[in-house]
């Protein structure tokens, strides 16, 4: 079973499907396609001269998974017991699969500012999902909070409605990589606000600005906005597993790398679950094709070898 | 069964402030991956809801004064209705527990 469906869950669900192990992915019932559902381009997979929208090719990466025999249910997983031979996964319509083995690829969640009114604006001027909400801020001056690849990517996209984007990012260099940083600076309607942190998001019921701090001498000044797009990073969404396999201090799933083997037999993770470094579609497929072969290892190494499908039982 | 039917500017008033049922509004684009998402779940909820609530969606595209009068910044948002006065706002995509719980507490 594979708890996932981005690309480690859906590469994982292809090679077990192959191996003849008639994998079910347990997929989400609303985050089905993981992170690449809400993205435009991409443009760095290989293989797609042109680039490739981030939900064609989940779909199509979904499509691969169920030509070869893999089951996807659209419903998510909210308990997992995974100690001992056999595994249990409990889904939120009441489903209970006991399973030999588990690929764990949960990705990851956007991080929030963890400012007091972020919660309370968020629909209302904060957002996480500028593909989604982009639209909301035609002709209307907009801020982006990050320096990665993600904030360039929102930053860029934004610059299709609002009449002016302001990056906010906490140094003086961009951390995204150096094409997505130059499309940004050489961009007429960005500014960028370096060494600058958000203090506060301003506003009653819709979002009018954030209170700004420079990072080096202190000094606070308001900039004016109705919208703010967060892209400071992902936080690993291992609530489901956290006390039962390793994880480090950010939450992160811990593997024996190069295997995708976590601490408990038959449990192995892959993707932005496991990785704080990469984060690419490319290597969380990489390791979800790695964590099915380990599967596969693992299954066929049971004695006695008399299991036809890893899925022992399905109750409802 | 019920089904999940289109508003639009026009007939917003009519449809939402004016329905005897409890209304509840889905604004929604073509361009917003989870939009689609959810859209399963709520023609599952018209019918399970079906004589109890009123589930209808506005085309945030085609009708910008309804999305300014809900005063939205983010989609998927549901709009609660109840006697033409808007009890409650879901912001997001979610698992149908959520929405069941949401619709259970406009009807209480």
């Amino acid at each position: 079973m594979i708890v996932g469906s981005g690309p480690a869950g859906y590469t994982a669900a292809v090679y077990a499907a192959r191996a003849g192990l008639a994998p079910v992915v347990i997929a989400g019932s609303v985050t089905a396609g993981g992170a690449l559902m809400t993205t435009t381009d991409v443009e760095n997979f290989p293989g797609f001269v042109a680039g490739v929208q981030g939900p064609e090719l989940m779909e199509s990466m979904r499509a691969q998974a169920e030509r070869f025999g893999a089951q996807i249910v659209y419903d998510d997983a909210i308990r997992l017991e995974l100690d001992g031979d056999v595994k249990v996964v409990e889904t939120g319509n009441g489903v209970t699969y006991r399973t030999r083995a588990v690929v764990l690829t949960m990705g990851s969640a956007y991080r929030k500012l963890g400012l007091p009114d972020e919660e309370r604006l968020s629909g209302h001027g904060v957002s996480w999902c500028a593909t989604c909400d982009g639209f909301f801020f035609r002709d209307k001056e907009v801020a982006v909070v990050g320096g990665g690849d993600s904030a360039m990517e929102e930053a860029l996209f934004l610059t299709r409605f609002a009449s002016k984007v302001t990056v906010v990012h906490r140094r003086d260099e961009f951390r995204a990589s150096k094409i997505m940083a130059r499309r940004v600076l050489d961009d007429p309607k960005i500014e960028v606000a370096w060494n600058s942190e958000v203090a506060a998001i301003l506003g009653d019921d819709q979002v009018t600005g954030l209170r700004l701090r420079d990072t080096i001498t202190g000094a606070e000044r308001t900039l004016d906005a109705t919208g703010v797009f967060v892209a400071i990073g992902h936080d690993p969404r291992s609530e489901l597993v956290a006390g039962q396999v390793d994880t480090d201090a950010d939450g992160y799933v811990r593997v024996a790398h190069p295997s995708t083997r976590t601490g408990l037999a038959g449990v192995f993770a892959a993707g932005d679950l496991v990785d704080h470094t990469y984060r690419q579609a490319i290597t969380a497929a990489g390791t979800g094709c790695a964590a099915a072969q380990d599967a596969q290892h693992y299954l066929s190494s049971l004695a006695p070898v008399d299991v036809p499908t890893p899925v022992l039982e399905v109750s409802v | 069964m019920s089904t999940v039917t289109s508003v639009t500017d026009a007939t917003f008033e009519a449809e939402v402030l004016g329905s005897e049922l409890p209304v509840v509004v889905d604004i929604w684009a073509a361009w917003c991956g989870p939009c689609k998402a959810i859209a399963p779940i709520l023609d599952q909820l018209a019918g399970e809801y079906a004589d109890r609530v009123k589930i209808v969606k506005v085309d945030a595209d085609r009708n910008p004064e309804t999305v300014t009068a809900v005063g939205v910044t983010s989609i998927p948002t549901l709009g609660f209705y109840r006697n033409g006065e808007r009890v409650g706002v879901l912001i997001g995509a979610h698992p149908k527990p959520v929405y069941i719980a949401k619709f259970e507490e406009m009807l209480a």
